[in-house]
């Protein structure tokens, strides 16, 4: 057995999150490659929340809906994931509350009563996860001094109790079936929020200044516990307008600053979008996408806010959007995206949504290819400083507050060179063809990345066009069948001429895509291509593997 | 360092009698003392919102933040965390500071973030053409209020002691001395420092007579009483026919939000080398 899904379900409040971490970082010590599919709703406590523990031997990012394993500490968590279950899969379930009778006949159970156990140990009630992790490694054959390790490194508080507790679960279990041990590298197991905070790091980020709003609050959480070790200023200020503006303050005065928010937050920040846009002012927006309109659905994915984010701000002004696939991508991208901001001085937007903010990933750093924090163009001192000098490409050579050389003048109005505001004809519109002109260099520099990626069979005549998280249900689902994938990671501005060089030898374009209008769609469609079918869905689930492929058993003859 | 030094070469196009110039002169000979007693200029930051006041940094030949209507203090406080070594003097319009952006004021004050905030309080919008603020008096005819507005102004002093502000003044744009008196003072005074300015539109609500019967200058008081303070801040609530104080109403030294921020410097190497470790963790 090398490629198996374990489902672990509670009630919100019961650690499953964790718990589903520790299962990952578990299976990572055998060799595995992880994903974690996490659904739970927006409640604190009660309600149902689960995690869907992907296990292979090959790189996935995507989950299956059928499970080879299902945890159930409660009733819900057997009741709800029938459909999910296979002749053979293995239960393990907290005999205290779950009925044996209800459980899917034919399929080998084992019941821990773990309120007891809990009792009789002493222990706390959330610790039920540990004592259900115990029974599932001896149920897949795990020696027990893995399962140790594992909890030392991930479990803080309490480990004695937690770990006498697991090996109540575990001495009261039976093996059902052995998971092998592969020889693949063992890799760090982290979310994608994880791996953007780290590519920003690594480009050189100096402050982080965010609201919280899910899926994007991890991050903040993330960076304001690493704050120590990288000299991070970590903000959480009253509003997301707020955000943005004091981040517009960190960029004036030099400092490297990312924002980050989901589709809501950002509507009260386009305002310092635009600003940004006008005073050339370097920032990096984070924007984790969730279902919309408004509220929307907070805990669920989406990716409905593509022309939100490509068109957010009045007026025209060139921005850097790229859509990450994974968390090798994330952390890539992230980088780039600070190093673009800083030197074009334009908005830099980091697509994401909620699969890959808060989906768990297996992270191989050396699979990504090399990059640095890259100077931006800095102000030579041979002639009197005008911030906005109007160059050949554009950009106007930095200097940062304070310089005594320097008079530093940014603004938010129609300005000269030097930054005073005008209202002059000619003046308007040279400024204006010098913002525009940034965009033109940008795209020759975008030229040494790959920007358009083809995955998959490269010479099957039928292409799935996906987006942003969608890359990896659409690879392995490509990989399945025998098709090509094209996933374009920079969607502003468009890299036309790769996006035209992968639709060679394409005769059915068919676009997958978590939204209910084909936003892709409709912007290749900007630049003349079109897609000849559309995969959507806006439940606010992302697609399942076996999913997408049973629907495109329907187009793909 | 001279006045004219700190001119540039933009048009001035507020209207002749307008209070802003008060404000841009008192400002200017400020930031020459400061200049005289050794603080360099290039550690000044200006930032303003939009509005007749916001041209103010086009004006000043310093360094400067042109920024959006109603968000100079989120502007200047980012400004300051970059760099805590700058001082950051904010200009804003009452429709900007009171209206559009109250929520950051009232943070600014809670945070007590080492900035200056000089409000042009001319209490109605003039590059807007004539619209009541949040502080015109009750039945102020403006143009989206015919037939007068039907709202109390709010009392910003009172609304700023309230919400933590430790420097609180009001100055008139008809006493140039104790203006500069209280720029100077508030910008040295280490914390969150509140200027509200009855700066007068002549153009669309000439207050110059009502004001000039109604104002007096606080004597030397007690400036870290808050109960004494709130009550002078009570005397005139923007709509009462009450004596009109102006001066610094209050004044207290605390820990500032910036210098809770520690200072580090890491090297690359060491960047790199704490990205390993954070990864290896999570193995």
């Amino acid at each position: 057995m090398d490629n198996f899904s374990v489902l672990i379900g509670g009630k919100a409040g019961d650690g499953i999150d964790k718990a589903g971490l520790i299962i990952a970082r578990i299976l990572n010590q055998l060799g595995y490659r992880l994903y974690i599919y996490r659904d739970y709703p927006s409640i604190i406590r009660g309600g149902h929340t689960f995690s869907i523990i992907r296990a292979s031997k090959n790189k996935i990012t995507t989950h299956l809906n059928k499970v080879d394993f299902l945890l159930a500490l409660n009733q819900d968590s057997v009741d709800f994931h029938k459909d999910r279950l296979k002749d053979n899969t293995s239960i393990v379930y907290n005999s205290d509350i779950v009925k044996f009778e209800r459980l899917p006949a034919g399929n080998q159970s084992l019941g821990l009563p773990l309120g007891k156990i809990i009792k009789e140990e002493n222990a706390l009630p959330v610790m039920y996860n540990s004592c259900i992790i115990g029974g599932f490694c001896k149920a897949i054959g795990l020696e027990w001094n893995i399962l140790e390790r594992v909890f030392k490194k991930n479990i803080p508080k309490e480990i004695d109790l937690n770990l006498r507790v697991a090996l109540r679960g575990y001495n009261e279990a039976r093996e059902f079936v052995k998971v092998e041990t592969l020889l693949n590298k063992r890799l760090p197991v982290l979310t994608g929020n994880e791996a953007i905070a780290l590519g920003l790091i690594k480009g050189g980020l100096k402050a982080y200044i965010a609201y919280p709003m899910t899926p994007s609050s991890s991050i903040l959480h993330f960076l304001a516990e690493s704050a120590d070790d990288f000299s991070l200023k970590v903000i959480h200020p009253e509003s997301e307008i707020a955000v943005i503006l004091m981040a517009l303050g960190f960029s004036y005065a030099g400092e490297r600053v990312a924002v980050g928010t989901s589709g809501g937050g950002f509507c009260l920040m386009t305002e310092g979008l635009s600003l940004a846009g006008m005073a050339e002012l370097p920032i990096v927006i984070v924007v984790g996408q969730r279902p919309g309109p408004s509220t929307g659905v907070p805990t669920h994915t989406a990716q409905s806010d593509l022309h939100f984010v490509l068109n957010a701000g009045q007026g025209e002004f060139p921005r850097f959007l790229v859509s990450p696939g994974d968390a090798e991508e994330a952390y890539f991208w992230s980088c780039v995206a600070l190093n673009t901001s800083w030197k074009y001085q334009i908005p830099s937007i980091i697509l994401a949504d909620k699969s890959l903010c808060e989906g768990v990933y297996s992270f191989d750093i050396d699979s990504i290819g090399e990059m640095e924090e890259e100077n931006p163009i800095l102000w030579d001192k041979k002639e009197s400083y005008k911030r906005y000098l109007n160059t050949e490409t554009g950009v106007s050579p930095l200097s940062f507050v304070p310089d005594k050389e320097a008079i530093i003048k940014v603004d938010s109005y129609a300005h000269d060179e030097f930054g005073i505001t005008t209202e002059e004809a000619q003046e308007i519109k040279s400024m204006q063809d010098k913002r525009l002109r940034k965009s033109q260099y940008l795209m020759k520099e975008l030229e040494k990345y790959d920007t358009v990626k083809i995955y998959g069979n490269k010479n099957s005549s039928v292409a799935l066009i996906c987006w942003g998280s969608n890359k990896g249900v659409c690879v392995e689902a490509a990989e399945n069948l025998g098709l090509k994938v094209i996933h374009p990671v920079v969607l502003s501005p468009f890299p036309i001429k790769e996006f035209q060089d992968s639709l060679s030898g394409v005769q059915n374009l068919i676009c997958v895509e978590n939204n209910s209008t084909a936003q892709l769609a409709s912007l290749i469609n900007r630049y003349g291509f079109r897609v000849n079918e559309k995969i959507l869905k806006y439940d606010g689930r992302p697609f399942s593997l076996d999913e997408l492929e049973e629907r495109l058993k329907d187009l793909v003859k | 360092m001279t006045m004219k030094d700190l001119s540039t070469y933009a048009k001035n196009t507020w209207c002749p009698g307008c209070g802003n110039f008060a404000i841009l002169n008192s400002i200017k000979t400020v930031l020459a003392m400061l200049n005289e007693e050794g603080f360099p200029l290039e550690r000044i930051v200006l930032v303003s919102g939009i509005g007749c006041h916001a041209k103010i940094v086009d004006y000043i030949n310093v360094n400067s933040f042109y920024a959006i209507h109603g968000r100079v203090v989120p502007v200047a406080t980012g400004v300051k965390l970059a760099n805590p070594d700058l001082k950051v003097i904010g200009f804003a319009g009452d429709g900007d500071a009171y209206g559009e952006g109250l929520e950051h004021l009232i943070f600014a004050a809670k945070r007590n973030i080492d900035i200056t905030m000089i409000i042009h309080n001319n209490r109605v919008y003039g590059l807007t053409t004539g619209q009541y603020t949040p502080t015109s008096p009750l039945g102020f005819r403006g143009r989206s209020t015919p037939k007068g507005t039907i709202e109390l102004p709010l009392n910003p002093l009172e609304l700023m002691l309230a919400s933590g502000a430790t420097f609180i003044a009001r100055g008139y744009s008809h006493g140039i001395e104790l203006l500069k008196r209280i720029f100077k003072e508030a910008i040295t005074h280490k914390g969150f420092s509140f200027i509200d300015v009855l700066q007068v539109c002549v153009t669309f609500f000439n207050m110059y007579e009502y004001y000039n019967k109604k104002v007096y200058e606080l004597e030397d008081d007690d400036f870290q009483n808050y109960d004494g303070a709130l009550r002078k801040i009570r005397e005139w609530d923007y709509n009462s026919d009450a004596p009109i104080a102006l001066g610094t109403f209050y004044k207290k030294e605390i820990p500032t939000f910036e210098e809770r921020f520690l200072e580090y410097e890491t090297r690359e190497a060491d960047r790199n080398l704490k990205i390993k470790e954070i990864l290896e963790r999570a193995i």
